[in-house]
């Protein structure tokens, strides 16, 4: 656990030096705090069009987060050769998937609680509520969905060699699963056989990552899922990490590294 | 004594970048024994295979067959890394942290204590020179610095056997003499260095025994005066004539 720990403390040192990590934190804190400051027409519903976009921002700005972060991990270790003082200690190559992943997520972690703090204030403002439990179940949830898109996006960057086009392959996959994912069953009853069965077979292997998403209820201020769904749902991500995760490992593992 | 680094038969391919199917072989059944406390040099021209056994060492590359052990352990375990330090030929470490950060880093790695880290992290700054520096980053200092930030991270878990790959490579005859100062009161120390080297006369002057190797195949192995003696000649042209490159008159 000490090496674990070690590696995602790396993690999180790098990027806290790394000056472009804070270009998309200010944009979107200042694009949160400059929509809720504006009251369009005098019309009181203008809060839900406030929040609705400020999740939105936040929800494209912690994908964006993960995807670039989570990518670059090994390749960059590998091109800076990093890796072979990391791999010359008695560290295995689990652990360094580990241990990036774990760097990553609580990185992560960290960029979604600052940006739900100014979501919370802008709202509160206006609002003068604090529905709390449901923002920590938003958090919670939207936490774990970036840990199977953190998971993906380190097994991509085992394959794909540069950072750069790891970013880009991961990123698109991951905005198709979150936009066509969810209505591939419907697609597929439209389609001729093998096709029916091979977009229904890609529709039951996809993680459903809306399944993670309730903006709508903070947005509508519907009520808040049971904490056996968010139970159950936790378990869902957990799964699709892990093997997404192994899927990593099998690669790395056996991955030639010839530093000469 | 006991060989503290034992290959036997290790033989490394690589697949041919040019042609699909085709391999490189880098090491051809390569038998080393190094035993404990000895100074060790590993010689060869460029490309001879030294990086790549080095590499096969600690479990960068796969052996294609034969086998590499440390201190008895097999390579492909981690624990057999737990006892050795190593210096890469060209240092590249996180340039984002400090010398002292980096250090602490692998010092949390190899699982040392806050207090031991702490009296380990002063000892090797003092060693390398490096204490008014250590809060410096790392992309801040200059290669022979670099060099010896490399040096300090391979001893902070005060390693039994030293692997150091061409550690003088692209340094001023300032930052060489240092490092074989530390070579010497390592060996003082009853540390087991192993280093590859192009630089005959340093290999001459600090190793206890030398291995040559030239095209993926050891050539000779012993000590320094067996291998010179009788040829008659010094240690460079001793070389020059096993790897049979034609001697100048």
């Amino acid at each position: 656990m000490k090496t674990l720990f070690a590696l995602a403390r790396l993690t999180l040192t790098e990027l806290y030096r790394r000056k472009d990590f804070y270009v998309l934190f200010i944009l979107t804190a200042v694009v949160t705090l400059a929509a809720g400051s504006v009251n369009f027409f005098n019309d009181e519903k203008i809060i839900r069009y406030v929040k609705d976009l400020c999740l939105l921002l936040i929800w494209i700005s912690t994908l964006l987060i993960s995807v670039v972060t989570a990518a670059r991990q090994i390749p960059a270790e590998c091109e800076a050769r990093t890796i072979f003082s990391l791999l010359a200690k008695p560290v295995t190559r689990g652990q360094v998937l580990l241990g990036k992943f774990l760097g990553c997520w609580l990185a992560v972690g960290l960029a979604l609680l600052m940006f739900y703090a100014f979501f919370a204030i802008v709202t509160g403002s206006h609002e003068h509520r604090w529905p709390l439990g449901g923002y920590l179940q938003a958090i919670w949830l939207q936490w774990v969905m970036l840990g199977i898109v953190i998971a993906m996006s380190l097994l991509g960057s085992i394959h794909f060699a540069a950072p750069s086009s790891t970013s880009t392959i991961c990123f698109v996959l991951v905005a198709g699963i979150v936009v066509v994912g969810p209505h591939l069953n419907t697609v597929a009853l439209q389609q001729p056989q093998p096709l029916q069965a091979i977009t229904y077979t890609v529709y039951f292997l996809i993680p459903h990552l809306e399944w993670f998403d309730v903006r709508d209820r903070l947005v509508y201020d519907w009520a808040s899922p049971a904490w056996q769904d968010i139970a159950l749902a936790s378990v869902y991500g957990a799964a699709y990490a892990g093997v997404f995760l192994l899927l990593a490992w099998l690669g790395f593992r056996r991955k030639s590294l010839n530093p000469g | 004594m006991s060989a503290i680094l034992k290959t036997d038969q290790l033989r490394v391919e690589f697949a041919s970048r040019e042609f699909r199917g085709a391999t490189t072989t880098a090491l051809v059944g390569l038998n080393l024994e190094v035993q404990a406390g000895e100074v060790y040099g590993f010689l060869g021209p460029n490309g001879a295979g030294k990086t790549t056994t080095i590499n096969a060492l600690l479990g960068f590359v796969p052996p294609t067959s034969g086998t590499a052990h440390l201190f008895g352990i097999d390579v492909r375990q981690p624990i057999a890394r737990q006892r050795i330090g190593y210096l890469p030929e060209l240092t590249y470490y996180y340039k984002f942290l400090t010398a002292e950060e980096l250090l602490r880093f692998y010092a949390r790695i190899f699982g040392l204590s806050r207090a031991e880290s702490s009296r380990r992290i002063e000892k090797l700054l003092k060693l390398v020179e490096l204490e008014p520096v250590r809060n410096r980053p790392i992309k801040s200092y200059s290669k022979g610095m670099q060099q010896r930030v490399g040096l300090a991270q391979a001893l902070i878990n005060d390693p039994d056997l030293l692997i150091l790959d061409e550690p003088t490579s692209g340094l001023d005859p300032l930052g060489r003499m240092k490092v074989r100062e530390i070579i010497r009161r390592l060996k003082d120390e009853g540390k087991t260095v192993f280093f590859s080297s192009h630089e005959l006369g340093e290999v001459e002057t600090v190793c206890d025994r030398v291995a040559i190797i030239h095209r993926g195949e050891l050539k000779a192995s012993g000590r320094v005066a067996d291998i010179v003696q009788p040829r008659h000649h010094n240690l460079e042209h001793a070389f020059l004539e096993i790897i049979g490159y034609p001697i100048p008159s």
